[in-house]
């Protein structure tokens, strides 16, 4: 086995934020229904997590689970600890009528972080970033200019965003534009 | 002659020089100018020429209406033509040049066209170049091009220099326009807690009420617009833009925000232009008004200016356009510039007023100050070319029979005021005829309605036909607050300013000046100044049956040019519908289109150009090829090695080495692109079963099966290897960039047909790097990497297994493309790379050889494998590629199955895939068609068949081609004719499409 | 641009966001189907004047389909309701009959 490789092996940008290729980071597509006891309960019992309501994202530990609709949560854990993970889930679910696959390396996951974080996105993607509208704990899933992307807040002053691996270096050329010095809008 | 006063210029600092630059000439202005502002100053009057006539042009208005002052500004990569004088900050080292004029301004040649004006009435064009038709092409069209058109092109190598971007704006309340109404509309609104955004086109807050004056609340209107201002600035629930226009307004109360943040100060850094995006949910258009030219004849001459602009440039600027202005009217607003010219010490030789009975309180005023006023009177004509010298005056009842000549620098002219609806009517908001004010104005029963099916515009102020400052504050404030209600928010009674300003006596409709012109007056009186419209060219339109306001416009091109009518179309529809007799609401309005004034390319395309001008999807193997000489060939978003080219070859030769490279020994091929879909659950089987024409649910787990995808029209849409990958999970590969389409189809059926059916699907293409690793040597490669057992036995053809091959977690199908001995490798994104350079250098021993899509394509076509895309068209079904023993004859139904029931599917004249082969080993052209005997109705040959894929092999030395061809598989060894481009055809015989190892003997080894 | 609100996921997604599926509530006709039947299924539609119902699918988001009933004069949204209906459900018809007294679509009124 050699040394896996994140898309961007952790490029940074300092602009109106600071944008991260976030490295590797275990991701898990759950497939399920999410309302059946039996599935709730499995993922809750490997996870230790709460599943999350509609758009909701829980934290915990060295996890995290987003609502991505109402049959498919995303699970991230540590890289290393994917296919373990995948095991027990595969396991706790039984017989139950799900899916559970490994899409780490499917996948680019970037941070923004800094004060102005909520401009640099509102440039990208049509959603209102607004304080008011748009808070930690919510996934939103959406465009980012000409690509599909998810992102939520971990934090009121840090953004995860994540999209297909193979269009990571357009991502990253478009979160360091928006996010050119000089640039700021100035309404948030 | 047109110059700076020595005091006076409201929004100038004259203690700050600012440099600029005029076709060539070395000018200054003073901070707060506009280009117009300090051309004027500059005694630079004529600053172009006219489309058609090419008439000289000096600017008539004083804002975003101005149809004549355009000019190109700026140069290299900051060049852009057709940029309007009047709304052009001042900066310094600003460079402008004039437009539409050769060999210069001061002398056009093609200004010979004004005296030939009268052959080139309205449709001239039309009518004089349609015949002979040749001629269009080869003479007229040449010509034309270049006598007509505004400013240069920029040039095409020549990349724009700024950068632009969008952004996402979302509020309950937006109002357009930030004059008092705006202001007020946005107080009374953001007093309810709504969110409010308030953006203003020009750069200074108020509009024009600074300039016409009047008190609010016991100030001066200048200080009260300070005041809220300030007061809007304060409160945390309001953002306010200045240099930010309304562009338009849209469906569900969409509305694109034009902000120009650097125009004005080129060296800044940061976008230039940036359009907001705008969701409202309520939107109050404060657009204000635009006061309307009277038409009479030399109404066009330089000089000749809005009599609101003449004040503007005066109150705002300090410049004036001339000693002596004649002031000409039909209204009582016109006389604020007299009175603001005589209170700058300018003259007023007269105002002539259309009335029979002259204005109210301002007349007296202005009579108080000695202004002579001269009632029912009229222009007959203005004296001079290029600039005004005097005028002629008749009455306006009459033919234009001169009464007097009053020798003048300047005519200011007012045909009264149209409120600005352009952002009212964008989303189908319809207009009213007022008949007493002689305007459209916004008919609020039938405003733009949104997705709950209630109204999301609402006009205030002038906009909405209120022209007293007094009334439009009282509508402004009606409008802000019905805003803020119908956003959900509950406004807080505000307190109504009170405004004094004077009454004004009634307008008198003047349509043409005077009433009865002759022809030949009529015939220099301009409706649109850009384009030469005048008013006899509207009336012949009338009198050639263009009856339709639609019609007229594109047959004269009334309100065609830049401004898109602002000043001209009112005045036109008046002249058009009183030459067809009819009432002005009879007659209607043309369309008003966003955007209300051009914005930039750039804008519009915002952050996306260069490298993120769209999205490139790179494999995991990327960096690698292009550190190895590729030659990238774009498939869909991805890009894809087409080969590799060395030192020394051609791209042919580099195709072809890798093809016998392969062959010979081994190739590696990066296939990560190919869709890779999981399909997991209990009903999976039957799922799969209706999606593919052939039986999966059959398949054995561990073992591979091509299959074939159709549409529910039969069509071939996808294909691609399924491997079993436990009792309820089979994973499904599709073409590249097939992967996101079948997806969403899977999706689709489970969604909305079969949605009881127990299945999960996800789509896992990109976690995996995919190399086919190819050739009678792949095995030994695999084998020396260990930890897998490969061998015949344990992994026969179109078997799977997975494992750890040299150390990486694989899975490893056992398919081929190519008919060779073939392994494709999966393995996860992250070890994609060092998997593949691993295989490169231990395979160097068998010169293992990278090779792209052309190698590729060549070697399944010597194997007779079709391709999609290339054999398929979305036109061709299974059966027409032979491909009846992949669609299952048990499955009672598949996608596809019925309409392959259908006549025309199974029509045994339908074309059929053979294999083609030059008689002279040539390669066939792509697409080619063969030819049969006759021809049909449009004399063009039968056909009887097209190449579908054609190459050059280099396994056979020879060009080999597969195609579609009427009875083809029951006609091996005919020569058919196929078409090359030179208009010669080619021989070419009928043969099986497989040319190389029918037997399959390379790859079951 | 039009806003539809994914019944899935609750997001108001604007029309960038969204893909249109085209005329909802066809009914599948598959083998042994007569041409007629295949034809009204594969190709005629309807192209109303005033209240129709689609299908769309919140491409850039949940990746849900779903159906909107609304207006192609004016483009006001009735509702948007589940995919997985054969039949436009009453909640829906109500909100289109308060609005649009009398429809008719197909054969739902």
């Amino acid at each position: 086995m050699s040394e896996p490789v994140s898309a961007l092996n952790r490029a940074t940008f300092d602009g109106l934020a600071h944008v991260q290729e976030a490295g590797l980071q275990g991701m898990i597509t759950l497939r399920g229904t999410v309302l059946d006891e039996g599935f709730a309960k499995a993922v809750s019992d490997v996870t230790g997590l709460a599943l999350p309501g509609q758009r909701g994202v829980v934290s915990g530990g060295d996890s995290t689970l987003v609502w991505m609709s109402p049959d498919e949560l995303l699970l991230l854990c540590p890289h290393g600890d994917t296919s373990d993970r995948v095991a027990k889930l595969t396991a706790a679910l039984g017989d139950t009528h799900a899916l559970v696959v490994d899409v780490s390396d499917a996948r680019a996951i970037f941070t923004l972080s800094g004060p102005q974080l909520r401009e640099v996105v509102a440039k990208l993607a049509p959603v209102d970033m607004s304080p008011a509208a748009f808070q930690p704990g919510t996934v939103r899933r959406t465009r980012f200019a000409q690509v599909a992307a998810a992102v939520w807040l971990s934090d009121a002053e840090t953004a995860q965003i994540i999209c297909f691996r193979s269009v990571a270096p357009y991502m990253f050329a478009l979160l360091c534009n928006a996010a050119t010095p000089g640039t700021a809008v100035g309404i948030f | 002659m047109s110059t700076r006063l020595a005091t006076g210029g409201r929004l100038t600092d004259r203690s700050k020089q600012v440099k600029f630059q005029f076709n060539g000439q070395h000018m200054r202005g003073v901070a707060g100018d506009t280009l117009a502002s300090a051309l004027l100053a500059n005694g630079q009057l004529m600053m172009g020429r006219s489309f058609k006539y090419h008439r000289p042009r000096g600017p008539v208005a004083s804002g975003a209406e101005e149809p004549n002052a355009l000019v190109n500004l700026g140069k290299g990569a900051r060049f852009e033509p057709n940029q309007r004088a009047t709304t052009t900050e001042l900066f310094d080292g600003l460079t402008a040049s004039s437009q539409n004029h050769w060999p210069s301004l001061q002398f056009d040649i093609g200004g010979i066209n004004t005296h030939l004006s009268r052959v080139l009435p309205a449709g001239f064009y039309y009518k004089m170049f349609i015949h002979p038709r040749p001629l269009w092409k080869h003479v007229y069209e040449p010509f034309i091009r270049r006598s007509a058109g505004l400013g240069a092109a920029p040039d095409a190598e020549t990349v724009d220099g700024d950068t632009y971007e969008h952004f996402y704006a979302f509020t309950d309340v937006l109002v357009l326009g930030g004059g008092v109404a705006g202001l007020q509309a946005a107080l009374t609104a953001a007093s309810s807690g709504a969110q409010v955004l308030l953006l203003e086109q020009n750069a200074h807050w108020g509009g024009r009420t600074p300039v016409d004056g009047g008190e609010i609340d016991g100030k001066p209107a200048a200080v009260w617009i300070s005041d809220t201002v300030q007061a809007l600035e304060a409160m945390e629930n309001v953002t306010l833009r200045l240099r930010t226009m309304g562009a338009g307004v849209y469906d569900h109360g969409y509305v694109l925000g034009y902000e120009r943040l650097t125009d004005h100060a080129p060296e800044t850094p940061g976008p230039r232009h940036r359009l907001w995006r705008i969701r409202a949910q309520q939107i109050v258009t404060a657009t204000g008004a635009i006061e309307r030219p009277l038409s009479f004849a030399g109404n066009d001459v330089p000089g000749v200016l809005l009599a609101s602009a003449v004040r503007d440039y005066v109150v705002n600027y300090g410049v004036s356009i001339g000693d002596r202005t004649v002031v000409v009217t039909n209204n009582d607003d016109a006389y604020r510039t007299a009175i603001c010219l005589h209170e700058h010490g300018l003259t007023v030789p007269a105002i002539i007023d259309a009335r029979q009975n002259g204005g109210g309180a301002l007349m007296a005023q202005a009579e108080a100050l000695g202004i002579k006023v001269l009632k029912g009177r009229a222009i007959a004509k203005v004296k001079g070319s290029r600039k005004v010298t005097g005028v002629a005056i008749c009455a306006q009842a009459g033919e234009g029979g001169v009464l007097d000549v009053i020798p003048c620098d300047a005519v200011a002219m007012s045909g009264g005021w149209s409120p600005v609806v352009h952002l009212w009517s964008h989303c189908g908001g319809k207009l009213t005829w007022d008949d007493t004010n002689v305007f459209f104005r916004p008919d609020l029963a039938k405003a733009p309605t949104s997705h709950d099916g209630a109204p999301f515009v609402i006009p205030a102020g002038a906009a909405n036909g209120h022209m007293h400052l007094g009334a439009t504050l009282t509508d402004a404030t009606t409008a802000g607050s019905s805003a803020a209600s119908a956003a959900g928010h509950q406004p807080r009674s505000t307190v109504l300013p009170k405004a004094v300003a004077e009454a004004e006596a009634a307008i008198m409709a003047v349509w043409l000046m005077p009433q009865g012109a002759t022809v030949a007056l009529r015939s220099k009186a301009w409706l649109d100044f850009q384009n030469d419209v005048k008013v006899s060219d509207i009336q012949l339109a009338a009198q050639e049956g263009y009856e339709s306001v639609e019609h007229a416009k594109r047959y004269t091109t009334l309100g065609m040019a830049t401004d898109q009518g602002k000043l001209s179309n009112i005045n036109g529809l008046a002249t058009l519908s009183a030459a067809l007799g009819e009432a002005i609401p009879a007659v209607g309005t043309t369309t008003f289109r966003p955007p209300y004034t051009p914005i930039s390319m750039g804008s519009i395309a915002g952050q996306a150009r260069g490298e993120i001008f769209q999205p490139v999807r790179q494999t995991p193997l990327h960096s690698w090829h292009e550190a190895h000489d590729v030659n990238w060939e774009p498939v869909g978003q991805w890009r894809r090695p087409y080969s590799f080219v060395r030192a020394g070859e051609t791209v042919e030769q580099s195709v072809h080495r890798e093809v016998t490279a392969t062959r010979d020994s081994l190739g590696l091929l990066d296939a990560s692109t190919l869709g890779k879909i999981i399909v997991k659950g209990p009903d999976a089987g039957k799922f799969l079963d209706m999606l593919y024409t052939n039986m999966m649910s059959t398949l054995p787990v561990g073992k591979c099966r091509y299959g074939l995808m159709c549409t529910e029209n039969g069509f071939l849409m996808d294909d691609g290897v399924v491997a079993r990958m436990s009792d309820d999970t089979w994973l499904c590969h599709t073409t590249t960039g097939g992967a996101e389409r079948i997806h969403a189809h899977m999706e689709e059926w489970l969604q909305t047909e079969w949605w009881d059916y127990k299945v999960w699907c996800a789509n896992v293409t990109e976690h995996y790097a995919q190399i086919a690793v190819v050739g009678p040597n792949a095995r030994k490669l695999l084998e020396k990497l260990g930890g897998m057992d490969v061998s015949r036995e344990t992994l026969p053809f179109m078997q799977w297994v997975e494992g750890t091959l040299g150390g990486f977690p694989v899975r490893i199908f056992r398919i081929s493309f190519s008919g060779e001995l073939s392994y494709e490798i999966a393995v996860p994104a992250s070890q994609g790379l060092a998997l593949w350079s691993r295989l490169h250098a231990d395979g160097a021993e068998w010169n293992a050889t990278p090779y792209g899509t052309e190698a590729l394509h060549i070697m399944r076509a010597e194997k007779g494998f079709i391709m999609i895309g290339d054999e398929t068209d979305g036109t061709v079904i299974p059966q027409d590629l032979g491909l009846s023993l992949a669609i299952s004859k048990k499955k009672a139904d598949y996608l596809g199955k019925r309409a392959h029931a259908r006549s025309h599917m199974t029509d045994p004249a339908r074309w059929q895939l053979v294999g083609l082969e030059t008689v002279d080993g040539s390669v066939l052209q792509d697409g080619a068609l063969a030819v049969a005997a006759g021809k049909n109705l449009n004399q063009q040959r039968h056909t009887q068949g097209r190449v579908t894929s054609t190459y050059h092999s280099p396994t056979l030395n020879k060009g080999i081609a597969m195609g579609l061809v009427l009875n083809g598989p029951d006609r091996m060894g005919e020569v058919l004719d196929f078409t090359k481009l030179d208009g010669t055809t080619v021989k070419a015989t009928i043969v099986s499409p497989v040319f190389f190892d029918p037997e399959g003997e390379k790859q079951n080894v | 641009m039009l806003i539809l609100t994914c019944p899935y996921c609750g997001v108001k997604a604007e029309e960038t966001e969204l893909h249109g599926g085209g005329e909802a509530h066809l009914t599948r006709f598959g083998p042994e189907s007569s041409d007629e039947a295949f034809e009204g299924y594969l190709f005629q539609r309807e192209n109303p004047k005033g209240v129709h119902f689609e299908r769309w699918r919140h491409a850039q988001g949940c990746g849900k389909w779903f159906h909107a009933a609304r207006c192609t004069v004016t483009l006001e949204v009735f509702g948007t309701y589940s995919a997985q209906t054969s039949e436009p459900p009453q909640n829906i018809r109500d909100a289109i009959s308060a609005k649009r007294p009398g429809w008719t679509w197909r054969s739902f009124a």
